[in-house]
């Protein structure tokens, strides 16, 4: 009967009280708060993470933030303590998820499939053979290019510069270095068409 | 004989924390002390 009577009057007490209690030194307080809403707190928790032993991690986290922010004096009492605890709860759940590099299992069993937008844009082992040997013959075909064309070619396309810089490191003007990348670009073109060589991977 | 479709509440029941860590709560919060010196605020763990 006494035991029933104090559990109505702790329920009568609300959270906004007993946290102000707690903070004025009544420690106490914190143990009803945590009896009241562990329950809630550790489903909500173990809801989201599937695991036990990390929801007792998760949980004991929480309540240590609220511990410290309680003791800090830096909780406002502006909304109601519950859904702040969840909201603490939530952050660290996504830390934790965060921390070990991997969301909740992603559901593949219905019609839409994940890997349909995903996909591995690196070339695999036969593509890029493929590509170093498309690439060597594009540098013999270069090499047959008359000495000018070649070099403003190569200057522009491997060695990233611009024309006004092909320009100062040749003496020649800028349209004259475009003219010459432009020359060499249908010299290339002819030599590939009218040897039908297939530079595509 | 008619099914029943009701969860097992006490299955429910078991989703709590374990009395150790409810226990480590309440012993850190009373280890934990503020101490403010002007405006600024330390933390002691006196165990």
């Amino acid at each position: 009967m006494l035991l029933k009577v104090m559990i109505m009057r702790k329920e009568l007490i609300t959270d906004a009280v007993l946290v102000s209690n707690y903070i004025n030194g009544d420690e106490r307080s914190l143990s009803v708060l945590i009896q009241r809403h562990k329950q809630k707190i550790y489903s909500f928790i173990y809801s989201k993470v599937f695991d036990r032993d990390v929801t007792e991690d998760v949980f004991q986290d929480t309540f240590i933030k609220v511990i410290r922010t309680l003791k800090l004096g830096k909780y406002n009492e502006e909304g109601k303590f519950l859904p702040w605890v969840m909201r603490i709860a939530h952050n660290l759940v996504i830390d934790h998820f965060r921390k070990n590099n991997r969301m909740p299992k992603f559901d593949n069993s219905n019609d839409f499939n994940i890997f349909s937008v995903l996909s591995d844009s690196s070339l695999n082992a036969e593509k890029s053979i493929i590509k170093g040997q498309v690439e060597d013959d594009v540098k013999r075909l270069i090499e047959e290019l008359p000495d000018d064309q070649k070099e403003v070619l190569i200057m522009r396309m491997y060695n990233d510069m611009s024309f006004k810089e092909i320009s100062e490191n040749t003496g020649v003007s800028i349209n004259t270095a475009l003219g010459r990348m432009r020359y060499a670009l249908i010299n290339l073109r002819k030599v590939i068409e009218k040897h039908n060589i297939v530079l595509t991977n | 004989m008619a099914k029943l479709y009701i969860e097992d509440s006490k299955h429910l029941e078991t989703l709590k924390p374990a009395e150790e860590t409810v226990n480590f709560l309440l012993n850190y919060s009373q280890a934990l002390t503020i101490i403010k010196y002007n405006k600024l605020k330390f933390e002691a763990l006196l165990n």
